[in-house]
């Protein structure tokens, strides 16, 4: 196989920089708004398939950190009158913290049983924000109602008003464009080596001079960091937040799209995001007695045909007609 | 006077030639044609909260039974149902798409507490109505604030008020203790209690104890409460407590005036593991007959029911009391879509809605379904019914409004 022609790759990175920016203009705003949605979620399942992909570490909680970056974005705006771009830096200092220091016990903690201690977090949060002695900032069952940002410039292009859901698009896509260029970033050289390494063989990882222990935690920070951001944008683009939002399937769904994405794939990530966003819709379409049961159904079909997620699939189509090609 | 005459005659011939006029003018907003009336709703046919689902189900067959036979003012109900699984984030979604996808005329009792405060600000904004929401939240009569939204049940803070007219007519100098759940429900029953003792709140509760969701067991709570010497028991909790609750109570030997919030009257679920013998004289109220009991399953009434049930929704439960919740709040709306008539607008609908004064055929006798331009409250009396070992038995008159 010889190297792709950096023309081409030019060429096609500008196609579809004019696609991203014309796309939310041919869709209607509720598709925006769904669209939005699967950047959140990419974003979400990009910081865990950072820590299960990537690292080896399973986590069942992510779900625990988005909410509460989507809390900690909620409540700076609403109590503090904070702006909303300044909320994510913070949910993802906040998340950070909280998943360095979660991952110090998790490191005495490995497979199945990290699973299940990070899987007690995902049952224990919504619970928490219910707590009394905080409801004055979080509002109890209630949650918050935040309002929508308003866009900066007003006009219309192509018939359509740059609505809030549009600006949130650029907004978004900015957002996880910073998020994927940083993780790709990490990913990619010695840092991301070591991650594998320590995921593949942790005592081989160690003699080579890793330090498993600083590894584990900060990769669990940036991890829960990441799906802080995200939580933190979700709450935003929603414009509500509340306990029930943030039950333990978001935990397992997030875990889903990473699953189903690719582990260890960067831009598997964006298709774990549509997976989880657009597959339930789909499922009660089809069916209003048992949605569950339909998603379970297309869940397994989408395993067994690409059993290595979508970019498996992808690259495993990829290499077949490059040969063809080639050959 | 002959002037006078002419000028009345006039205005007379004036009126009755614009009168068919007017009537005759059809007015749409989205979601209305001469065809069909888009409407939307959001249940939870999956997650945590799937068994009230049911409602859905029914409010869509009792539809089907509306559109064979002809449809509202000759236009057929389309109702589009949509799944949130009781998750706030994906109902914003939900309403989202009903409303601006499939451009629905209004939202149709979409469940939930939690789910409805997601979009509260987001319908009202849009102005589309979100009529005869499924929670008994105080908040949603709110004409002022909220013109766009309306509940439908009785109201917890109104519930509240009917068993303190009891008390005060029964005991007017009891001693009342108060278990209450430390959230937004516990606090809206017990605020509406409070108000209504006015004054005399501060001399009548004796004790008030609360118990958060997360605790094991109430024990300790029912403990201090009977310590408190009272003989009026107001049980304002959820299910799983409720039958703790009545459970430690017999326990511990103690036998106050029982009462339970309507949240828990269920006695499948809440009674019968709390014990039958237990159970015996808690008071409690209601506004829907019963299915299961013996004395409404007779009558033109009850024929239309199972009549409906049995061709419409033979996968329903006879005894669900969530199938005779969907069957009533349908035919409310129903009742708002006739008297609207040819004005299918949004203002219109919202003007109708709260300007009803009827009463529906599975409500108890004597219950009635009232609104006004400043009350959005449609369902508030309720008769209070004691528990004689086998069923709710109705006692009283009817309290509320």
């Amino acid at each position: 196989m010889k190297p792709l022609d950096k023309k081409w790759v030019w060429l096609w990175s500008a196609l579809l920089l004019v696609a991203l920016i014309l796309l939310p203009f041919l869709v209607k705003n509720y598709r925006v708004f769904q669209i939005n949605l699967v950047l959140v979620y990419a974003i979400a399942i990009l910081g865990l398939n950072m820590l299960t992909g990537f690292n080896g570490q399973i986590s069942l909680g992510h779900g625990a950190f988005y909410a509460f970056g989507a809390y900690s974005a909620a409540v700076l705006m609403d109590k503090l009158g904070v702006p909303y771009w300044a909320t994510l830096p913070v949910a993802f200092g906040v998340c950070f913290v909280l998943g360095f220091l979660l991952g110090f016990p998790a490191l005495r903690l490995a497979g199945h049983y990290l699973a299940l201690a990070t899987f007690a977090l995902a049952l224990a949060v919504p619970q928490l924000l219910k707590y009394k002695h905080i409801e004055h900032l979080t509002g109890g069952v209630q949650g918050i109602v935040l309002n929508k940002p308003t866009p900066p410039i007003s006009f219309t292009f192509l018939d359509q008003p740059f609505s809030a859901d549009r600006w949130l698009y650029f907004f978004s896509l900015a957002v996880a464009g910073i998020m994927f260029l940083m993780a790709w970033n990490i990913l990619r050289g010695r840092v991301g080596r070591a991650l594998i390494a320590v995921r593949d063989h942790p005592i081989a990882a160690t003699a080579m001079g890793i330090n498993l222990t600083m590894f584990k935690s900060l990769t669990f920070g940036v991890s829960a960091g990441i799906t802080g951001v995200a939580g933190a944008l979700g709450g935003i683009v929603v414009a509500f937040v509340s306990p029930d939002s943030f039950t333990v399937n978001l935990s397992i769904f997030l875990l889903v799209g990473v699953v189903v994405g690719g582990l260890a794939s960067i831009p598997g990530a964006i298709f774990g995001g549509m997976f989880i966003q657009f597959v339930p819709n789909i499922a009660d379409e089809i069916s209003r007695s048992a949605p569950a049961a339909i998603y379970g159904v297309l869940l397994i079909g989408c395993m067994y045909l690409m059993p290595s997620g979508v970019m498996g699939g992808l690259n495993k189509l990829w290499v077949r007609l490059r040969t063809k090609t080639a050959g | 006077m002959r002037m006078k005459t002419l000028t009345l005659a006039l205005a007379t011939v004036a009126a009755v030639a614009i009168a068919p006029a007017a009537l005759a003018q059809k007015k749409y907003d989205t979601g209305a044609t001469d065809k069909e009336i888009k409407i939307g709703g959001i249940s939870p046919y999956s997650g945590p909260a799937s068994a009230y689902g049911n409602i859905g189900k029914a409010i869509q067959a009792y539809f089907d039974k509306v559109n064979a036979e002809g449809g509202v003012n000759g236009r057929k109900i389309n109702f589009i149902s949509v799944d949130d699984g009781y998750n706030p984030a994906k109902t914003v979604e939900q309403a989202r798409k009903l409303v601006e996808q499939e451009e629905v005329l209004l939202l149709f009792n979409t469940l939930g507490t939690p789910p409805n405060s997601a979009i509260h600000k987001y319908m009202n904004a849009k102005k589309v109505p979100q009529l005869f929401v499924a929670t008994g939240a105080t908040k949603w009569g709110d004409p002022k604030n909220f013109p766009w939204t309306m509940g439908w049940q009785p109201n917890y803070q109104s519930e509240s008020k009917n068993y303190v007219t009891h008390i005060l007519e029964t005991k007017p100098n009891g001693k009342i203790a108060i278990l209450y759940q430390n959230d937004d429900y516990g606090k809206d029953y017990l605020e509406g209690f409070e108000n209504a003792l006015g004054d005399k709140a501060k001399s009548m509760i004796v004790a008030k104890i609360s118990y958060e969701v997360t605790d094991p067991t109430v024990d300790s709570q029912m403990v201090s409460l009977k310590g408190s010497g009272a003989d009026i028991f107001f049980n304002i909790t959820t299910p799983k407590f409720a039958a703790q609750a009545i459970k430690k109570a017999a326990e511990l030997g103690w036998k106050p005036v029982h009462y339970l919030n309507s949240v828990s009257s269920s006695v499948g679920t809440v009674l019968k593991p709390a014990g039958i013998e237990n159970s015996m004289g808690i008071i409690t109220a209601g506004y829907l007959k019963d299915p299961t009991d013996p004395q409404f399953q007779k009558g033109k009434e009850w024929d239309d029911w199972l009549a409906w049930m049995k061709k419409y929704n033979p996968n329903g439960d006879l005894k669900d009391n969530l199938n005779v919740f969907g069957y009533t709040v349908a035919q409310g709306l129903v009742q708002v879509l006739k008297q609207a008539g040819d004005n299918l607008t949004r203002e219109n609908i919202m003007k109708q809605a709260a300007a009803l004064n009827m009463t529906l055929p599975m409500l108890l006798p004597g219950v009635n379904v009232k609104t006004a331009a400043d009350d959005f409250y449609p369902i508030e009396r309720e008769q209070l019914m004691k528990f004689d070992g086998t069923t709710w038995q109705l006692f009283g008159k009817i309290y509320g409004r």
